[in-house]
């Protein structure tokens, strides 16, 4: 018995849709496998993970985690959308981490280095300096990669090592706030440099979730009614045919992966005015790294990528309540987030093959049908 | 103190390398398997789990072999029989294996561990300066030398190695010829994470005999990197994984004398290095082209 591919002579709408609901079905059913071999009872913990964090869409009392929901979902829709258009160039930008940091650093700069300086102006300067600062980090592979051809999947994630490290001396070192006990982090942002909260009675829910979705929305015009999107295709399907159209694949690289970085850093700088309100040695809870999951769930689709931004959020929060209610390891968030992706990719051959399990009389059979 | 530094070093280089041999197997029979830090850490956890249990660190060693042999299986099945994008694929099995390996792991964070020793030979490891260098390490550096000899012969002695490098050139022509590809690459795959389990295992036995949550710290992404480095060749994995070796220790040493420099930025030098090395080497591309497998990352359907 064996497993032949029989591919389609087009790709399958159908499955084209279901997949991901499939792969979030398969995962469903793989962890409640998993959490049963930690000796708990899996449908408490899947309750805990998917259902307990979102009473608080009938439950006012508990409406304070949606508002975390949208905290944890900000920057991995963020980053996700800036990798869905380097995924479907055709270049793999695997350090949006490094990225993400590298943002909340640059951000950093003015509320750090300069806390006197207060005025309304401060925070949109913080922004752009954010971005500016992600977007020059994720140039540094584009450059190699185009000009000396060097593989741009370690270099990117060679930075992420390089980044963390640097934030962790920034932070234990000159940027140290003196007045921190012995705690490594910067001194607390004053309140010019705060993101705002959108619903402050209501929840921390700060602006960073509506530029997650502002940048999803243009993102995804971009690649659907502008030619630029089709450059992307183009050149990531067919390199040959986007040289033959004029397109060029050297820019295109510094396009996307300076869009992704630029869309990290927002995401970093969010971060870091927004919840943390100060820059410190653990800004990242692996967001860089979960928004790859993000972005395949969502099948590179800006769109689709907010709603898997919000499960893939989900599961942060339900490991943290899990692990309260019932003592369930929140590292098993992380076993839960890589098996995901595992069950999307497997699902997304449904949409360009026929999977036929063969066994022995099913090949005579066609063997017969042949003559 | 020289002969010190270069066990030392020697200690350092041997997870990359045996990572490194691995993997150079699995890319030159045209699959690109980006989950070797995954399948380093399952070994190293595993490695760790079974030796503390058991208290032998020899079966501590297999677990981590065939750990990470099986968890590869996962990479090849999506790869190889549903044809999945290799690069995203191996992604998630390093994200799954880091997700896994520390939920596996979090009883064991803190307890001391068991550590496979050093050989002794009388008389041999007494000699002076060069003893302990080649008559006192322990038994896993010798296998990662031995591994180099077999790997280098394989490919390029044996009739399976050149089979093995066709299927990595050219599929198409290799299935013609009645190449069973599919099964080829399997088998290489399995290599090559039976390879990066037993690298994690040697970090969790020799190395630093204890559990640290993601404690390959992006060696497996080196490992990665060698294979480039070494444009496919076998012994140039050897020189290249002892050269960072060198570039670790040194930056160890260069902290422990306190030179000045904050130890977060000689840390981040064998990054560093890596990055410089890989854009040293591609900057000549006739050099990559002739070496690189021509199919590598390439996804394949047999026609029937």
């Amino acid at each position: 018995m064996r497993v032949e591919l029989v591919k389609r002579p087009q790709h399958s709408a159908l499955f084209s849709a279901l997949s991901p609901f499939i792969a979030l079905g398969l995962t469903l059913v793989a962890g409640a496998i998993m959490f049963s071999l930690l000796g708990k009872n899996p449908f408490d913990a899947l309750y805990y993970y998917f259902i307990d964090p979102l009473t608080g869409i009938w439950d006012p009392g508990n409406r304070w985690q949606l508002h975390e929901l949208a905290i944890k979902a900000a920057p991995l829709i963020l980053i996700a959308v800036g990798l869905s258009v380097c995924y479907l160039s055709n270049n793999w930008n695997i350090g949006a981490e490094g990225q993400f940091i590298a943002g909340a650093m640059a951000g950093s700069i003015i509320p750090v280095m300069f806390p006197g300086f207060q005025s309304w102006i401060v925070l949109p300067l913080m922004l752009i300096l954010g971005m500016a600062g992600g977007a020059a980090y994720a140039a540094v592979p584009a450059f190699f990669k185009v000009r000396f051809n060097t593989n741009e999947i370690l270099t990117s994630l060679m930075l992420v090592y390089v980044a963390q490290l640097f934030n962790d001396w920034l932070v234990r070192g000159i940027w140290r706030n003196p007045e921190g006990m012995s705690f490594p982090g910067t001194i607390r942002f004053s309140e010019y440099a705060i993101l705002p909260q959108i619903w402050p009675e209501a929840g921390r829910a700060h602006y960073g979730f509506v530029f997650a979705l502002v940048a999803a929305v243009l993102v995804w015009f971009m690649l659907s009614k502008m030619l630029k999107g089709f450059e992307v295709k183009v050149l990531g399907q067919s390199p040959r045919a986007g040289r033959f159209a004029g397109f060029s694949s050297g820019r295109m690289v510094f396009f996307v992966f300076m869009l992704s970085g630029a869309l990290a850093g927002l995401a970093g700088i969010s971060e870091v005015a927004g919840p943390i309100e100060h820059l410190n040695e653990k800004i990242s809870i692996g967001y860089g790294f979960t928004a790859i999951i993000v972005a395949f769930l969502g099948r590179l689709n800006p769109l689709g990528i907010v709603a898997a931004g919000l499960i893939l959020a989900l599961t942060y929060l339900g490991g943290e309540s899990a692990q309260i209610a019932i003592g369930v390891s929140d590292k098993a968030v992380r076993a839960f987030q890589g098996m995901l992706l595992f069950f999307v990719l497997a699902c997304d051959t449904l949409i360009h093959y026929r999977v036929r399990i063969v066994g022995a009389t099913a090949k005579a059979e066609g063997a017969a049908q042949n003559v | 103190m020289f002969e010190q530094i270069i066990i030392t070093i020697a200690t350092a280089a041997t997870p990359l390398l045996i990572a490194a041999l691995g993997e150079l197997v699995v890319e030159r029979s045209g699959v690109l398997n980006l989950g070797v830090e995954g399948m380093m850490v399952m070994g190293a956890v595993s490695g760790f789990a079974v030796a503390l249990t058991t208290g032998s660190p020899w079966l501590g060693v297999l677990a981590a072999i065939v750990v990470g042999a099986l968890f590869s299986l996962l990479f090849g099945f999506l790869t190889l029989t549903l044809v999945t994008n290799q690069v995203a694929t191996g992604l998630a099995l390093t994200l799954l294996g880091i997700g896994l390996s520390g939920m596996i792991g979090e009883s064991f964070v803190g307890q001391p561990g068991v550590k496979l020793g050093a050989i002794y030979i009388p008389y041999l490891t007494d000699i002076p300066l060069v003893g302990r260098l080649f008559f006192g390490q322990d038994p896993i550096f010798y296998l990662s030398i031995l591994l180099t000899f077999g790997v280098a012969w394989f490919l390029f002695k044996t009739r399976a190695g050149l089979t093995l490098r066709s299927v990595g050139d050219n599929h198409t022509s290799a299935h013609a010829l009645g190449i069973n590809v599919i099964g080829i690459r399997y088998l290489a795959v399995m290599f090559g994470g039976a390879c990066a389990g037993l690298a994690g295992g040697f970090l969790s036995l020799v190395y630093t005999p204890q559990w640290i949550e993601n404690m390959s710290a992006g060696r497996g992404w080196i490992a990665l990197a060698l294979v480039v480095f070494a444009s496919w060749r076998p012994w140039r994995v050897l020189a290249g994984a002892y050269l960072f070796g060198a570039v670790s220790i040194g930056q160890l040493h260069a902290q422990a004398l306190g030179i000045g420099i904050p130890s977060q930025l000689l840390s981040s030098l064998p990054y560093l290095a890596t990055i410089v090395v890989l854009v040293l080497i591609s900057r000549n591309r006739r050099l990559t082209l002739i070496n690189t497998p021509a199919s590598l990352g390439r996804p394949f359907v047999p026609d029937r």
